[in-house]
């Protein structure tokens, strides 16, 4: 019951938006949608509901991770879309608002998938109804960050379906039951045929990794979290890349129930050095700090993907990693957000010394960075620490040497942006003409502060229920192993 | 086994090749509708007449045959344009490079490893040939309407494979296959008449704003 009400909450709250008649009051209901889907999200976290619809719907350590990672973000980023929405009063927000909460319902729904059919449709889903919401700013811009985004996601994805058919196929040739619900395959996938397995799981973490913005194939990524406003952004850097991720650990999973955990561990090493080589390359002198973030964010995907290929410590380092990338990017986003739209460019000339006019979002942006980059006492420097650590342990001393350099030049990298852009020399006549357009209000920046504060606390102390969802989440990754 | 099966894949695939030569887009929907149309037979011929076979070919002609097909139409309508103008790579060589991933996909389907009943089927070079040549479309074609057509081409061909394992698919998650597709032809629909409006074209050309 309960698992139906975290996809169906969602949806009723876009059902009611679509029929709202006021403008204005609008954006209220995402909140007011946020709030009881997290009480759902926690309620079930705690008492664990047992599968529902023939097993198709269930929630297991690792969904359980996603989803709350999803729920808070999300309801971090309705209270500033509050705030967002107000300032284009004229645009209609109708479409936007129903996209946004169908948004959660999809993403939602695939963390409990329980199914690979089904985790298909809902990450394809989330596509679509995401599409719309990068188009927000209608512009020249927005719109072809929008189509490479549509059509290079739905072809990924549609790789990722016959990923998903081989992986079915294997299963019927190996003994004869071509059944991909997530339990059946675990338990049968050391009968299924092994050269099918593999094709499926290279076509799989090809689909998911275009979905999760893995280098070479995150094109879209720098064009869409560019254009799209401050809290998709955040959305899509922070809860979309999470349930891809969790959609290739689906994958990687199977592959260690059937024994195949060599193949794994390669491609995803190969595509997490490729995303930190890409990102430390395109980070330098990035004169859009939207565009900065992006890579930023393919640089975490590709830390994701080393901690699981790596195992060990460092399994448990991604999974708590998922957790801190999401909510220090929300963060990040939301504040550039009020940058961008305090100043109407994204441009690091255009925006110098933005701590003199906008002291709450550059201050939570320069945080940000430092956190995001793992600096202690942040808790992304924990998770870091522990990949790291892993990748000695492992006795991959190549990868850590590399590791820890291409940290330090997007560290740098990204410094390079940051700093002038909060606390350079400020153009002073930017204050009069802009601060009519966009003012800092409580509600466009309590949700980066909060989200900063608990990235903080996790740092100091990280509550036992919390890491025990990370080490249960961990151990499922590391079956077989 | 009856033949109709393998004329049907016969037919899609050259379908496929009639959307690789041909220039005027009305034409290649309506082929694309063809193929859409006549591969939602595929699953009763092949699983005979179970309600889950019925379903899924009923469903797929609807959306793949009729629905699809009208949002396309009505969407060059809209934006008034009738051809594609010059693909990246001429149509003759691009029926070329069709005919030589059909002959590899021939080549390479013989070699897989396949369950006793597939061996000599046609099921899965026809769709891999489709796979093939639906990403030529989408990686040669300057349209945006073409790029959408090389899209469906290449579902088709993940359908195609997909009827071998119609059983894996509960009808729930069918349908939310085909829904999510029907309702990502129509996104990309608006998208396009956004394209237009913004652009006064559809070429993908023009949409080279963002860039390192």
């Amino acid at each position: 019951m309960i698992l139906y009400a975290i996809i169906l909450v969602p949806i009723i709250g876009a059902f009611i938006a679509a029929i709202f008649p006021n403008e204005r009051l609008r954006p209220w209901i995402v909140p007011f949608t946020a709030i009881p889907h997290l009480a759902l999200v926690l309620y079930a976290l705690a008492n664990r509901p047992p599968a529902v619809a023939h097993g198709m719907l269930g929630l297991d350590a690792l969904g359980a991770l996603i989803l709350f990672v999803v729920s808070v973000l999300f309801l971090a980023n309705s209270i500033y879309t509050i705030g967002y929405l107000t300032c284009h009063e004229s645009w209609g927000n109708r479409t936007f608002i129903v996209c946004l909460l169908s948004f959660l319902s999809a993403m939602s729904m695939a963390t409990v998938a329980r199914h690979l059919g089904l985790l298909w449709v809902a990450v394809e889903a989330t596509t679509l109804v995401s599409a719309p919401l990068i188009y927000y700013n209608h512009s020249r811009f927005s719109i072809e960050a929008t189509w490479k985004y549509l059509l290079l996601c739905s072809v990924g994805i549609a790789l990722a379906m016959l990923g998903i058919l081989f992986v079915g196929y294997a299963g019927l040739m190996g003994n004869g039951v071509a059944d991909i619900s997530m339990d059946s395959l675990l338990s049968t996938a050391s009968t299924c045929s092994k050269p099918w397995l593999r094709a499926g799981f290279v076509f799989l973490l090809v689909g998911f990794g275009t979905k999760m913005g893995l280098a070479p194939l995150h094109t879209w990524k720098p064009d869409a979290y560019g254009e799209a406003p401050g809290m998709v952004g955040g959305l899509l850097a922070g809860g979309l890349t999470s349930v891809a991720f969790l959609a290739i650990l689906r994958a990687v999973q199977i592959m260690g129930a059937a024994g195949e955990q060599m193949l794994c561990r390669q491609a995803l090493m190969g595509l997490g050095v490729t995303s930190l080589l890409v990102a430390a390359i395109f980070v330098i002198q990035q004169r859009d700090i939207k565009r900065m973030l992006a890579y930023s964010s393919v640089e975490h995907m590709g830390i994701l993907a080393i901690g699981v290929s790596v195992g060990g410590l460092a399994t448990y380092g991604a999974m708590f990693h998922v957790l801190n990338n999401a909510f220090t990017k929300g963060a990040l986003f939301l504040s550039a957000g009020n940058i961008h739209r305090f100043y109407g460019s994204k441009h690091r000339c255009e925006i110098l010394g933005s701590m003199g006019s906008l002291p709450f979002s550059a201050g939570c942006f320069l945080i940000g960075y430092l956190a995001i980059t793992g600096s202690p006492p942040f808790a992304p420097f924990l998770s870091e620490f522990s990949i790291f650590r892993g990748i000695f342990d492992g006795g991959h001393y190549l990868l850590g040497g590399a590791f820890i350099i291409l940290l330090a030049i997007i560290f740098i990298g990204m410094g390079s942006t940051v700093l002038p852009v909060t606390l350079g020399p400020s153009y002073e006549e930017h204050k009069e003409a802009s601060t009519q357009y966009f003012r800092e209000t409580t509600l466009t920046i309590v949700s980066p502060i909060l989200l900063l504060v608990v990235v903080l606390f996790l740092g100091i102390y990280l509550p036992a229920p919390l890491k025990n969802m990370f080490m249960q989440a961990a151990a499922l990754v590391e079956v077989g192993r | 086994m009856s033949d109709i099966p393998n004329i049907i894949m016969l037919t899609v695939i050259l379908l496929s090749f009639f959307i690789l030569g041909s220039s005027r887009l009305g034409a290649c929907i309506q082929a694309v509708a063809l193929q859409g149309a006549i591969l939602a037979l595929l699953p009763v011929f092949m699983h005979g007449m179970t309600t889950h076979s019925i379903i899924l070919g009923l469903g797929a002609f609807l959306l793949k045959g009729l629905a699809i097909p009208w949002l396309l139409l009505r969407a060059i309508k809209q934006v008034k344009i009738k051809r594609e103008i010059e693909p990246r790579i001429g149509y003759v060589p691009c029926l070329i490079l069709g005919a030589l991933a059909t002959g590899c996909a021939f080549i390479f389907g013989d070699q897989l490893p396949l369950a006793g009943e597939h061996v000599h089927s046609l099921v899965i070079p026809a769709s891999m040939a489709t796979l093939a040549m639906g990403f030529l479309l989408l990686i040669t074609r300057l349209k945006a309407i073409t790029q959408v057509i090389g899209y469906l081409i290449l579902e088709n061909g993940i359908f195609l494979f997909g009827i071998l394992l119609a059983e894996a698919m509960p009808l729930m998650v069918e349908t939310g296959v085909l829904l999510d597709m029907l309702v990502a032809i129509f996104v990309m629909g608006i998208v396009m008449n956004h394209i237009n409006r913004e652009f006064s074209s559809i070429n993908t050309e023009k949409l080279c704003l963002l860039r390192e």
